[in-house]
């Protein structure tokens, strides 16, 4: 890693100070996806603002109708809490699927959708359950938040606090992994509210997308039966040695099926 | 009386402790007073010509030592790295060897072929000071798989390499094929791609070089699995220094499987370099440039055929490889798909006439060598994917089929018609136990079940047989080895009857310092406990060919074994001073010599202290002293064999493969360590499953760059990927060693591809699928569904 | 930049450049080599240590970060269940052959304590599941399987659970 200078604010007001006074400087959450890219030479900043001193960051907390989630929630804690198990189960197993136990034990739900990787597993939940973002700004819906490959609605500077999830009627994840990087090579998150149905999908394509026909399909009928057969166009889909994008478009039919019969069964 | 650390127990590692305890000592442990730390400049261009390096900006940092290039490397006469065989074409011509400078001369040929070494008081500095070196590259077209390297317009590597062909090689007779196959009933053909691996061992490689100018000594530690071979190699073909002045250490090495046994371009660099600037160095590769600087395995394309009679028995093989050589031959590059593929492709089968043609193609990809394996894989790959394929065309049962064409117990020692004679075996009794253990007659009843949940589901049995135990000299050399590849070992046993074994092989995993040491209880009567085994180190022992091709425990082990038995001629003759009998009278059995029919006797311990502390002995009969060095070069290969049966499950929407059970019964000879037996048996049928299933490494074909380079990409089996493995063997003995043992390190690599791929193809042959490429990856099998118009998409 | 930690129990306290790793402060500054890189993705599991008591991949924070926290290697392991010569973790490796050229041996075994105080009682799917984050290239895991359910077997009978 070339060198950089490191900061360890304690609370936001701080946080906001050093990134606002300091050239090229990153925020740094659980550095999983930060590191390995700084590791490799990849990318170089002048300085580091770790977010892991800052008090609440971590606060898991749930209403009825609402759960909260800090930004720097590991997602070891998310898979383990009793207020996600008892709100949003799927988003627990969710959390509890991503990378392996030592990812979960350091990456935070901030740093993942910060990064808007195309293959991470939140922005599915974050976009299929409408959550809201927070940052030390303003507050953004999803639908807004991911605006395409590593790219998001997030200035610089900015640092995302919390995500609150409308806690939907059932929800389910499913997720055909990379064997060698455990990402997703197509996840699928589906929730159901009784507004009607949302549907999200990881992995795709260059940035997470709601597949709305699957939606209206949904909303008219939660069971597999109602997409079934239903895929999306492969045209724009992500494509690599793993999956060429007409099997990812396939995935992505065969994944909401499955996320709905895990809503089904939860 | 059974002695409980001899042969056949099982006992525990004696080498387990350091390792449990973090207190391994691997290359990239080491630290040397002064040292400094090496980068390597490499090509971003599969193939370039390099016009310059300017360094200027790298040189002008404080710290950094030197950026060295093939230019230096030319004036310092250092030479071009050596190829170990030398095969020859069709032709009678040897093979195209061009030169293979250390650091890139004027051309790249390869992503990751090294142009310039950076030295620099620490690694960050060094990073940095690579960075900075420019290098103009004139980037030509590439040359990436072997089909477009064999085009006629293709890019030549080397001007004087036409069609970048290293050799066009055979082995077989041609006429008695085309003869058979004329007179045929019926002829099956299979067309596949080997893929191409990468070793991966866990740690990777690294080097630290050093030179004492007071004694003109130079040391090189290094991850290597035959530390006197790179001595030789690099010592006297290289760098030019004379090899009592030269120690090669490998200390704890993490794994090798192929890997290791090459002498790299970074070691003669290293070395060179240390010497040059008169500071000790060290390079400890990344990962990622591991994965575009380790040699790289397997990589065939191949079209074979099959003829058989109408009652299915095999008349004859034909076939034709295109075999990827890579950008430079690498040490056994062009033996890997000549000498150590052809002769297996008899298989444990009596097909009596068998025709090879291997065309060995340079790319612009990394050099291509042996990967556990090496050769027999492909082979095997080969003839059990083929045998399935006759089967389903002739509708025969494929166990029928198998038993139909399987060299009976009774027919060996069996001379095939490429070369090779197997001394023993027995692959019907190998393949009826596999068949019983793995459930075989049940298949139907499970295949059923799955069915019912919505999943295909396979069973495939592959049978193979090995030639390994590298080597026979004789043989070696009439194949294009340039030297021939015995072993040796050293026992010395000390005045207080506790043994030291000195011996040329090189353990990385393969527990060899508890194997060994069962063997020299075996034969002495000392428990293991008594008994050290050093190894990789080559101020400390003789000589030796290191470990590769499943040679340790069959050529090192016999090397031993004759030590041994110079040690108890040896006692005896003490004995026979001291207790005043004849030679003949003494014996020696269970740790004791005694003079037959009397209660005159010695234990192993006293007569151990009196060899080095004599009253009396005729010194010009009797030395003082007990250490003996035996060399062993086997007559014959020895044949491991045995049959694997693999049982898959295949998710009809996505195409996964989930391997649900998995079969082994193997022929390895006699067994010294049935827990460690086992153990070579799981990781080698686990890496075979990785080939099967999901490891590849992918080049870009218009740019040659490794689209597979990190463990983001290139698919390494983890624990889930695995079900509970069942091990069993049905050992005949080698016929030709000491011992009996025939090696176990690669079977498991040998017979996992094909039972895996059948049963895979098994499963979806309702699809009227009878082929399937590896890596059988979910997009692969989905593709291969969708083309089948399976009505997969009716969920 | 000044941290400070406790290694395998004892006080450490560094000036390090801020893009130390902690692998790094371990293998190079402390001399603690057990800890060892096999990848530089953050994949392979060759680097895992316990950080306050969870297992990370050493390799992928940074020292800096862990300021004030307390960290296990294996050269620390044995001490953490009562100053026995060897935790029963490791000794289910060696009993088990659950290690074959030993790389991966020291992150597999602390990886494979921390999925037993998680789950006290895995079953093997659960273990070959746990393990997702170590690779091997030896074993097949066959063994470290084995060795997991036994060093847990160990653990819970040591714990009295």
């Amino acid at each position: 890693m070339k060198p950089f200078a490191y900061h360890r604010p304690t609370d936001l007001a701080q946080a906001a100070a050093l990134l606002a006074s300091t050239p090229d400087a990153a925020i740094i959450g659980g550095g999983m996806s930060l590191l390995p890219v700084l590791k490799l030479r990849l990318a170089e900043h002048a300085a580091l603002v770790d977010l892991g001193r800052i008090d609440g960051l971590r606060n898991i907390t749930a209403g009825n109708a609402e759960l909260s989630i800090g930004a720097g929630a590991r997602h070891a804690e998310v898979a383990a809490s009793p207020e996600v198990a008892r709100t949003i189960p799927a988003l627990a197993a969710l959390a509890g699927g991503i990378g392996d136990p030592h990812v979960r034990n350091r990456g935070t739900l901030g740093g993942v959708l910060a990064n808007s990787d195309p293959a991470a597993d939140y922005p599915a939940a974050v976009l299929a359950l409408g959550a809201s973002i927070h940052t030390n700004r303003r507050s953004l819906l999803a639908d807004t938040f991911f605006r395409g490959l590593f790219t998001t609605a997030l200035e610089p500077g900015e640092i995302i606090t919390r995500v609150t999830f409308p806690v939907p009627l059932a929800a389910g994840y499913a997720k055909f992994r990379s064997p060698a990087s455990r990402f997703a090579i197509v996840g699928v998150f589906v929730a159901r509210f009784a507004e009607g149905v949302r549907v999200a999908a990881t992995g795709a394509g260059p940035c997470v997308f709601r597949v709305r026909h699957m939606e209206e399909a949904l909303t008219g009928s939660f069971t597999g039966q109602a997409i079934a057969g239903m895929t999306v166009a492969a045209d724009g889909l992500n494509g690599d040695i793993h999956a060429e994008p007409s099997y990812r478009a396939h995935l992505v039919g065969v994944m909401a099926r499955r996320a709905v019969a895990a809503a089904l069964a939860a | 009386m059974a002695n409980p650390t001899g042969i056949g127990a099982a006992i525990l590692r004696k080498e387990d402790r350091r390792f449990i305890t973090g207190r391994g000592n691997y290359v990239a442990d080491l630290k040397r007073p002064g040292m400094t730390m090496g980068v390597f400049v490499r090509s971003p261009h599969a193939h370039a010509m390099v016009r310059g390096v300017d360094a200027t900006a790298a040189l002008a940092m404080p710290g950094v030592l030197a950026v060295l290039t093939g230019a230096d490397l030319a004036a310092d006469g250092v030479g071009g790295l050596p190829v170990g065989w030398g095969i020859t074409g069709k032709d009678g011509l040897p093979m195209k060897e061009p030169p293979h400078p250390a650091l890139a001369d004027g051309k790249v040929r390869y992503v990751g072929d090294a142009v310039a070494f950076v030295v620099a008081e620490t690694l960050e500095l060094a990073r940095q000071a690579a960075e900075s070196v420019v290098v103009d590259y004139d980037v030509l077209p590439a040359a990436v798989g072997v089909l477009d390297a064999v085009r006629p317009d293709a890019p030549l590597l080397f001007d004087d390499v036409p069609g970048n062909l290293c050799c066009d090689w055979d082995m077989g007779d041609r006429a008695a094929v085309d003869a058979a196959f004329a007179g045929a009933a019926h002829v099956a053909r299979i067309s596949l791609t080997n893929n191409r691996l990468i070793g991966n061992p866990m740690e990777p490689r690294a080097a630290v070089a050093e030179y004492e100018s007071s004694t003109d000594r130079t040391t090189l530690w290094t991850t290597s699995q035959f530390p006197h071979v790179v001595r030789l190699l690099m010592g006297n073909f290289v760098l030019k220094i004379p090899q009592h002045k030269l120690r090669v250490v490998a200390p704890d090495v993490g794994g090798g499987f192929g890997v290791k046994q090459f002498h790299y371009a970074e070691e003669a660099v290293l070395t060179w370099a240390a010497r040059r600037i008169g500071r000790p160095i060290k390079w400890v590769c990344d990962r990622s440039e591991g994965f575009i600087s380790d040699a790289h395995g397997r990589d065939h394309v191949t079209e074979a055929e099959m003829a058989l009679d109408e009652t299915g028995k095999f008349l004859a093989l034909r076939v034709s490889t295109l075999a990827n050589m890579g950008g430079y031959l690498s040490t056994f590059g062009p033996n890997i798909p000549t000498n150590l593929y052809a002769p297996l492709l008899a298989g444990v089968y009596t097909t009596p006439a068998i025709y090879c043609e291997v065309k060995c193609v340079f790319t612009n990809t990394v050099p291509v060598d042996a990967y556990r394996g090496a050769g027999r894989p492909e082979a095997t790959f080969l003839v059990e994917r083929l045998v399935d394929i006759c089967a389903a065309e002739l509708g025969m049962d494929r166990i029928a089929i198998r038993r139909r064409n399987m060299i009976p117990k009774e027919a060996y020692p069996y001379q095939t018609p490429m070369v090779v004679e197997y001394d023993s075996g027995d692959p019907v009794g190998c393949m009826d136990r596999a068949l019983e253990v793995a459930d075989w007659a049940g298949f139907a009843a499970r295949k059923q079940e799955s069915a019912r949940r919505g999943r295909y589901r396979g069973i495939g049995i592959s049978t193979y047989v090995e030639a390994c135990g590298l080597a026979p000299s004789r043989l070696a050399i009439r194949m294009g080895a340039r030297g021939g590849l015995y072993e040796s070992a050293t026992v010395r046993v000390h005045p207080t009857g506790d043994v030291t074994v000195l011996i040329g092989t090189h353990s990385h995993g393969q527990g060899h310092e508890t194997t060994f040491a069962q063997i020299v209880s075996e034969k002495l009567g000392v428990p293991v406990e008594r008994i050290d085994i050093v190894f990789g180190d080559t101020d400390k022992v003789q000589f030796g060919m290191g470990t590769y091709g499943s040679r340790s425990l069959v050529v090192g082990g016999s090397a031993l074994s004759k030590a041994a038995d110079k040690i108890i001629l040896k006692g005896r003759k003490i004995a026979a001073h001291q207790l005043e009998a004849g030679l003949d009278d003494v014996v020696f059995e269970n740790g004791v010599f005694s003079v037959v029919g009397t209660d005159r006797r010695r234990s192993f311990d006293e007569i151990s202290l009196s060899a080095y502390v004599p009253a009396d002995f005729p010194l010009e009969a009797l030395e003082p002293g007990l250490e003996e060095q035996a060399y062993y070069d086997p007559v014959n290969f020895s044949y491991p064999g045995g049959a694997h049966i693999a049982e898959v499950e295949v998710d009809r929407e996505t195409g996964s493969v989930e391997l649900v059970a998995y079969t082994a019964v193997d022929d390895v000879g006699t067994v010294i360590n049935p827990i460690i037996v086992a153990g070579q048996l799981h990781g080698g049928i686990t890496q075979g499953v990785g080939q099967a299933l999901c490891e590849s490494a992918v080049y870009d074909e218009g740019s040659g760059q490794l689209l597979s380079g990190s463990f983001m990409d290139y698919c390494m089996p983890r624990a889930d990927m695995m079900p509970r493995m069942e091990i069993q063997t049905h050992s005949t003995p080698c016929a030709h060693t000491d011992l009996g043992t025939k090696g176990c390190g690669e079977v498991g690599t040998i017979g996992s591809p094909a039972a895996v791929t059948n049963a895979i193809v098994d499963a979806l042959s309702e699809l009227g699928i009878a082929h399937i490429d590896m890596p059988a990856s979910p997009n692969r099998i989905w593709r291969i569904m969708q083309n089948a118009r399976l009505p997969h998409a009716a969920e | 930049m000044d941290v400070a930690l406790e290694v395998n129990g004892a006080a450490v306290r560094h000036d390090i450049r801020e893009n130390t790793l902690l692998v790094d402060l371990l293998r190079e500054t402390l001399g603690l080599t057990g800890t060892h890189v096999g990848c530089d993705t953050s994949q392979c599991g060759a680097c895992v240590v316990h950080v306050d008591g969870r297992a990370i991949k050493s390799c992928t924070v940074l020292a800096v970060a862990l300021d004030g926290s307390s960290v296990t290697t294996i050269e620390g392991l044995a001490a953490t269940a009562g100053g026995d010569a060897l935790h029963p973790m490791q000794t289910a490796f060696h009993e088990k052959h659950g290690l074959q050229c030993g790389f991966c041996t020291p992150g597999m075994i602390m990886s494979a304590v921390d999925l037993v105080r998680q789950n006290p009682a895995p079953t093997e799917r659960e273990v070959r599941a746990g393990l997702e984050g170590n690779l091997c290239r030896c074993t097949g895991y066959q063994n470290i399987v084995a060795a997991v359910i036994e060093g847990a077997r160990v653990m819970r009978e040591r714990q009295g659970v």
